[in-house]
């Protein structure tokens, strides 16, 4: 099955984005496609690479942009609503792209499901 | 519309849930709306809980320092967005009633142009037969 996620929320916050990872992981190894992961509202907050957690936790930035480097993931920013909250090209994390809501819309009528990851 | 859209057209259901301000949610589920209107797809708009506050009328933002976005929601017949439903069991919750809420027109093609009510006050029941109905949901 063909997948569109969206993610509504930033990290740490909420387990949004922690579950929507955990879900995206999971449908590809399980040979599943994921069309695209689109960030809104707060859930440009996880495309910055200006994100630092204590060493102890997991680094949810650092996960997708392995994530998209192995399955060619196409992970795609809001451009709106990141420049709102100040993500930029110099401080998009690897494996993300800034693009319009249009991306979003694409997505539910590409994918088989959408789902969303959020409050 | 189905006849002259290039692709395929999917029943898109947007879900407002939260009040108009307090949370940046309703204007940006709105700023999806509107760039929705440019696919070319079958496109509705729910609203129930607190977001029935949304479309409310005589909104006034000035003391909170906010832009007022609401008369963006007028626009939307223009768009042909024109499938609003709004949850009676909200409204009822809230001591509202449709009088309480904007006047959402569009004017219909297929009936000489004739201007007509976007809104629709629709029970629970209802509303869960127009969201099985969908292909797309997005709740904001």
């Amino acid at each position: 099955m063909k997948f569109g996620i969206l993610i509504n929320e930033g990290p740490y916050t909420h387990q949004a984005t922690d579950s929507a990872y955990q879900f995206t992981k999971a449908a590809l190894e399980k040979g599943h496609e994921i069309f695209r992961v689109f960030f809104y509202h707060d859930g440009v907050n996880n495309a910055t690479k200006l994100t630092e957690p204590p060493q102890d936790d997991r680094n949810i930035v650092n996960l997708w942009s392995a994530l998209a480097k192995e399955h060619n993931l196409d992970l795609v920013v809001c451009v709106a609503a990141a420049l709102r909250r100040g993500i930029q090209e110099e401080n998009l994390a690897e494996g993300f792209r800034i693009s319009g809501l249009g991306q979003l819309i694409e997505s539910g009528i590409q994918a088989d499901r959408m789902i969303t990851f959020g409050d | 519309m189905s006849e002259e859209a290039s692709g395929v057209v999917k029943k898109f259901l947007y879900i407002n849930r939260k009040a108009p301000y307090g949370t940046v949610y309703a204007l940006e589920s709105l700023e999806v709306v509107l760039i929705a209107a440019a696919f070319d797809q079958d496109v509705s708009l729910a609203f129930f809980d607190d977001g029935v506050y949304q479309i409310a009328k005589g909104m006034d933002t000035k003391a909170i320092g906010q832009k007022n976005f609401s008369p963006t929601y007028k626009a939307l017949g223009d768009y042909d967005i024109n499938k609003i439903y709004v949850s009676k069991e909200s409204l009822d919750a809230r001591g509202l009633s449709k009088d309480d809420l904007m006047d959402l027109k569009y004017e219909d093609e297929d009936d000489d142009w004739a201007e007509k009510d976007s809104i629709h006050i629709v029970n629970s029941e209802e509303l869960a037969d127009l969201m099985d109905s969908q292909d797309v949901i997005l709740s904001f």
